[in-house]
């Protein structure tokens, strides 16, 4: 069985190379998506601070493809997969982002820490109180405590009058 | 005198006494979490912070970051797990003993060792505010410069055997810090017809993406994992006691610390690494190191508390930033229209002292839960790792969607969180990209405005510091270079 170390290696050179090829894209672009100013002082170039960045990186990235390259180990394809899972948690802050503005912020983390908390394979009822509590601690600090700037969801909108307003500013 | 005074009159408000207050404690219990650590921390209650006065803010965020460390070491102690990265040290001596048995003298060693660092640090900086006050005044535009460049070199060099990879990601944040409208000729850098990416990509999703987002994805995609801390028995006081025999070592690794926090890119890794080589080196037991050295553990744990009071140094007198968490904070200095730098010094000394004096009582007050609450503070070391990634997951979110309810923010953080969560599991490092964004920008504008009073590049070193500054950055070079060519020597005989 490989090591998390070894999952790493391997993955490692899958890494550099994307890497290397977004820097490629990025030099390619120069041209057109840095201008360069006619006479003046060389510093004052529009063009000079993504070079030297872009530049750095390509320097930089061949130099440590290179190295990544000699010790490099197979079996690059599960270390990948790990990546991708983390997606499926990007897609679930996207969701909770999109819910927020409609069903309003306490619902919705209410909602997002007891069902990632069952998506984690926690069952049992204290886990799921706690994470419940978790969602309504948060709100309770961040928006009624530190007044964050978070709007009410679209959802309050039908609450009755003095409920609406308080939920809104608080919730 | 007056100055002191009216540094105490900043702080004597109720917000900054109850910032101090959830800043300390706060970071201390973030500290003790494994797998969390002061930088999702401050991550997440940067945009919080906005709304605050500066001095409100910075104490809550002086306060984490100050106080995160004192936390970190219990796990480090009791489970061999250290909290924070630069707790790791501490493993070594700190295990050992509770495996011995002596899990509260080493708890009580770590405190009182901690406590010394914090204080010792504080008081050297408030000594040393009159110098620095003089100095300031004479870093223009291409001394900032040139320290920035310093930074930069500082910051890839100190990854050693990621040397490559640092520099890779320095180059890429200060490419990152180019996107958008520039200021000068109003033309638009790599924003391929975007209208969101006009204004540029904010530091602020970027660092909520690679700190706290990664984290959040990296406790929920690896397996779940709870530790058992247990409780320990009787007085916490009788580390003071040890602390005194053991005082060389720990003025020798504070003084390390407060050294190694002025210089940009350096900090807590090589102030413990030197601390805990010169303790080895000069003990009379050097062959207990490793074994449950009381020496080591007050070595590791001085040197790192020193280095939070030294590194603002170069954030509140250059308006330089020498690593991750100050250059989170700086952010709160510019949302404010307070401007870093010579000036701060010049016309804001009060303020400066005034946020010394909050870390002098940061260390009062850590100190003072810690001998009072550690069995409670067991308890947080056992939340199993996956809730915490659900807990640092749902505060990212008001992280990144207070600063400006912003669904693009969140996409861009959220993609960040994933490019951290790779170097992450790839043991890539993730700071060398905020110092480059940050560092970028800085060296940017200031090497402009400084080209404009030179003639030759000879007469941007005529000055006595920029002269300094750029034999530091050769000799910088150099060394490493040497050294290099020495180990490869050596590996090939």
């Amino acid at each position: 069985m490989e090591s998390r170390e070894d999952q790493a290696r391997a993955g490692g050179l899958a890494f550099q190379l994307v890497f290397l090829l977004f820097a490629l894209f990025l030099l390619s672009q120069i041209g057109t998506e840095t201008r360069s100013a006619s006479g003046g002082n060389f510093a004052a170039q529009p063009r000079l601070w993504p070079a030297i960045g872009v530049g750095g990186m390509l320097l930089f990235g061949l130099a440590q493809t290179a190295a990544t390259w000699r010790s490099r180990a197979p079996g690059a394809i599960p270390e990948m997969f790990t990546w991708v899972r983390a997606l499926e948690y990007l897609i679930w802050f996207m969701a909770y982002v999109a819910i927020v503005p409609a069903a309003g912020y306490l619902p919705s983390t209410l909602a997002f820490t007891v069902l990632l908390a069952v998506r984690q394979g926690y069952r049992t009822a204290p886990v799921l109180v706690s994470a419940a509590a978790l969602g309504a601690a948060i709100v309770i600090v961040f928006k009624a405590g530190l007044s964050v700037r978070i709007p009410g969801g679209a959802l309050y909108e039908h609450l009755p009058g003095g409920l609406r307003s308080f939920m809104i500013l608080n919730f | 005198m007056d100055l002191l005074a009216s540094a105490f009159l900043v702080l004597a408000r109720w917000d900054v006494a109850a910032a101090l207050l959830v800043g300390s404690v706060g970071g201390v219990v973030i500290g003790a979490i494994p797998g969390v650590g002061a930088a999702v921390a401050i991550a997440i209650l940067l945009p919080a912070t906005f709304s605050l006065d500066p001095i409100v803010g910075l104490t809550a965020l002086l306060g984490i970051y100050g106080s995160s460390m004192y936390g970190g070491a219990i796990p480090a102690i009791l489970i061999n797990t250290p909290g924070t990265a630069v707790n790791a040290l501490t493993t070594y001596e700190g295990t050992p003993m509770t495996r011995r048995g002596e899990a509260r003298r080493a708890l009580s060693l770590a405190y009182s060792a901690s406590f010394f660092g914090g204080v010792f640090s504080v008081v050297c900086l408030i000594l040393l505010s009159p110098v620095l006050a003089w100095i300031a005044p004479q870093f223009g535009s291409r001394e900032i410069f040139l320290a920035a460049l310093l930074g930069i070199v500082l910051v890839v060099l100190a990854h050693r055997g990621r040397i490559l990879a640092a520099g890779m990601l320095a180059s890429f944040g200060i490419w990152l810090n180019t996107i958008g409208l520039e200021p000068i000729q109003y033309s638009q850098r790599y924003t391929f017809g975007q209208s969101w990416l006009a204004g540029g990509v904010d530091l602020i999703v970027v660092v909520l993406g690679l700190f706290a987002l990664s984290q959040a994805f990296v406790l929920l995609v690896e397996p779940d994992k709870r530790s058992r801390a247990g409780t320990v028995a009787g007085t916490l006081f009788t580390g003071f006691r040890e602390l005194l025999q053991n005082k060389r070592v720990a003025t020798a690794s504070s003084g390390f610390g407060v050294l190694m926090g002025m210089i940009p890119g350096v900090g807590e890794f090589t102030a413990q690494f030197l601390s805990y080589t010169y303790a080895q080196k000069t003990s009379k037991k050097p062959e207990a190191f490793g074994d449950g050295s009381p020496e080591g553990l007050v070595a590791s744990e001085a040197a790192n508390n020193a280095v939070p009071a030294a590194a603002m140094i170069p954030l509140l007198a250059l308006g330089v930033p020498g690593e991750a968490l100050t250059a989170m904070m700086l952010s709160v200095f510019y949302v404010h229209n307070v401007v870093p730098g010579p000036g701060l010094f010049q016309n804001h000394m009060d303020f400066v002292v005034a946020l010394y004096l909050a870390l002098l009582i940061l260390n009062v007050l850590v100190i003072a839960f810690l001998l009072s609450s550690t069995n409670i503070l067991l308890k947080v070391i056992e939340i199993p790792t996956r809730f915490l990634g659900i807990t640092v997951l749902t505060l990212s979110f008001v992280g990144v969607y207070s600063l400006r309810n912003s669904a693009v923010d969140c996409a861009i953080a959220a993609g960040f969180g994933v490019f951290g969560f790779i170097l992450k599991r790839l043991n890539l490092p993730i700071v060398p990209i905020i110092l480059g964004m940050v560092l970028g920008g800085i060296m940017e504008a200031k090497l402009r405005t400084s080209m404009m009073r030179v003639q030759t590049p000879l007469d941007f070193i005529d000055r006595p510091i920029a002269f300094i500054l750029f034999l530091i950055i050769l000799a910088v070079v150099a060394s490493h270079i040497w050294q290099s060519l020495r180990s490869r020597k050596r590996k090939d005989q």
